[in-house]
């Protein structure tokens, strides 16, 4: 519809019979390229990211798996929060950050210089940690990101807007008040709210960025919940400080300490038998 | 417990509350002296003549402002709707686009530099390129004065607003796939238009009350007169003028004028307070 370059078929899986998807590093060197998932939309390899003179990653192989949630946990400072911003390019805005390496999405190295961020973030959405709704109603909150690459009518505006906010389990509580200002709502409706803003896009690929973590309990449910519920479209990469969290909502999940990926593999199997001492160390709370 | 340690930090207290009161009561004393002094001969003069006669000739009883005011308004406007997009996209630049540029350092320098320009400079630069070379002074020359002495100052203000915008709204706007130019105006911008809104007001303030770059552009006008190619009534300078004549009902005149600025000057401010309440947003 959009973007063409974007939404090509995906490549072919790496490597045949990789269905074990147990991708990491020997903690303290390199990694050889992992064995790839079969159906994955993003494939990270040898990813090294540096903020100025600091290497924030060190060569980071991973695959996000399409339509499953896949979870980034470690310590604070792991670089769990640079994998995910290099995912959409987020670092350019910052001079001095750069990422060497290849993020395959689709097929394509969104790395290279010719990549049009602005295409690539409308393909790979992101939500924040704290909310950020713009000043500016609830409605035009949505539509804001919807016009930059669309032109609709204004009654498919509403369409649009009504089908983001049912994705994002708020319509019904705001559905009164589309021209109230988004400022106006709770947090945890706020968090929604960008949660719909960024599914108005019609993106691939969300990325959350510990999404929770300035939520009551409540709205927490209700994030986890609409996690679940966006999963069965979008294929999500969140990054928690929770590791209850991860357990509940990820189908993946990424053990990162100090910029490697220490640990990589099915959720139901890395919270109970990590192959890892670093991992079993870090989620039993013995350590991190 | 150390009772003299305990006893000397009260003595200390006391002496600082004393002292910051006292200072606090000297400056308001000055100040409440001067608007009282103002308003105790000017606000008489303010009646319905005073709005819709024009100076009177010497001599001649009577008269009003007529001509100033709408001189002064014609000018501060013209001169608000040239720095107001000018002064809004330099700060805009400065903030969004080029935070970190030599060429951004430079004219942030320069806007600092023009922040405290003597406005006597201001009106004799005006003077030399506008009035000079035209061989007349005009309303024109005096509104482009005014402008270069509110250029900065709604510069200032927009940088150091859009300088409060957290960047987490700022990275929002970005991953929705939004270039920055859309970013600054649609999001960041808006997110501060109410300190934005602030800093115009606070400029077309200083302007009103401005009366050396006047003295040198737009001169003055006896007569009621809508050209703005032509000399200009005012009234910063028709109350120079006014007040240091010998006669009386010129001296009031000017008492009421300059009463009036500081009625006019008074309402921006308190305009730009609630303005300023809901600067932020985001």
């Amino acid at each position: 519809m959009m973007i063409d370059t974007l939404t090509a078929a995906p490549s072919a899986a790496l490597a045949p019979g990789a269905s074990a998807p147990v991708a990491s590093a020997p903690a303290g060197s390199a990694s050889a390229p992992a064995a790839g998932l079969d159906d994955a939309v993003i494939r990270v390899r040898n990813l090294d990211f540096y903020y100025g003179k600091f290497q924030g990653l060190r060569k980071v192989n991973l695959d996000i798996a399409r339509r499953k949630v896949t979870a980034f946990i470690g310590p604070s400072g792991c670089g769990k929060s640079t994998l995910l911003r290099t995912l959409n390019r987020m670092f350019d805005l910052y001079p001095g950050q750069r990422a060497e390496g290849e993020i395959l999405f689709n097929g394509r190295n969104i790395l290279d210089k010719s990549q049009d961020v602005n295409l690539l973030r409308a393909k790979v959405g992101m939500v924040f940690q704290k909310p950020t709704p713009f000043p500016m109603s609830i409605h035009e909150n949505i539509a804001f990101g919807v016009r930059l690459y669309e032109r609709l009518s204004a009654a498919d505006m509403n369409d649009r807007v009504e089908w983001a906010l049912r994705k994002a389990a708020l319509w019904e509580e705001v559905k009164d008040k589309l021209q109230q200002s988004g400022l106006s709502l709770s947090g945890g409706q706020q968090q929604r709210l960008c949660i719909a803003r960024m599914v108005a896009v019609k993106p691939d690929v969300l990325l959350l960025d510990e999404p929770t973590s300035a939520l009551d309990p409540i709205s927490t449910a209700k994030v986890e919940e609409l996690v679940n519920e966006l999963k069965v479209d979008y294929s999500i990469a969140i990054v928690t400080h929770n590791m209850q969290q991860a357990a509940r909502i990820s189908d993946y999940t990424a053990y990162m300490y100090i910029g490697e990926l220490v640990e990589f593999g099915e959720t139901s199997r890395l919270f109970i038998k990590p192959t890892k001492k670093a991992t079993e160390d870090y989620i039993t709370g013995r350590f991190g | 417990m150390n009772h003299s340690l305990y006893r000397r930090r009260r003595a200390i207290n006391v002496l600082s509350v004393v002292l910051s009161g006292a200072a606090m009561a000297i400056g308001l004393t000055g100040l409440l002296w001067i608007l009282w002094t103002l308003f105790y001969n000017g606000l008489s003069a303010l009646d319905i003549a005073f709005f819709t006669h024009s100076t009177p000739a010497p001599g001649t009883e009577g008269g009003g402002m007529a001509n100033a005011i709408v001189g002064s308004l014609m000018m501060v406007g013209v001169a608000t709707l040239v720095s107001t997009p000018i002064g809004i996209l330099a700060g805009v630049y400065l903030a969004e686009f080029g935070k970190t540029s030599k060429f951004a350092a430079a004219t942030r320098f320069v806007v600092d530099v023009m922040l405290s320009a003597p406005s006597i400079v201001i009106g004799l630069f005006v003077y030399a390129i506008a009035v000079a070379t035209l061989k007349h002074f005009s309303g024109w020359a005096g509104s482009l004065a005014l402008a270069l002495i509110a250029i900065p100052v709604v510069v200032r203000t927009t940088e150091n607003m859009l300088s409060l915008v957290p960047g987490s709204l700022r990275e929002a706007a970005f991953a929705l796939g939004a270039p920055r130019w859309k970013v600054s105006m649609a999001v960041t911008l808006r997110a501060v238009r109410g300190g934005v809104v602030t800093g115009v007001l606070l400029a077309i303030a200083r302007m009103i009350g401005e009366t050396a770059p006047l003295l040198l552009t737009a001169l003055n006008n006896q007569f009621f007169s809508l050209n703005m190619s032509q000399p200009m009534a005012n009234l910063p300078v028709v109350i120079y003028n006014f007040a240091m004549s010998p006669y009386e009902n010129w001296q009031q005149l000017a008492w009421g004028g300059a009463s009036l600025i500081a009625l006019i000057v008074l309402a921006i401010n308190i305009t730009a307070r609630v303005a300023f309440r809901d600067r932020i947003r985001a």
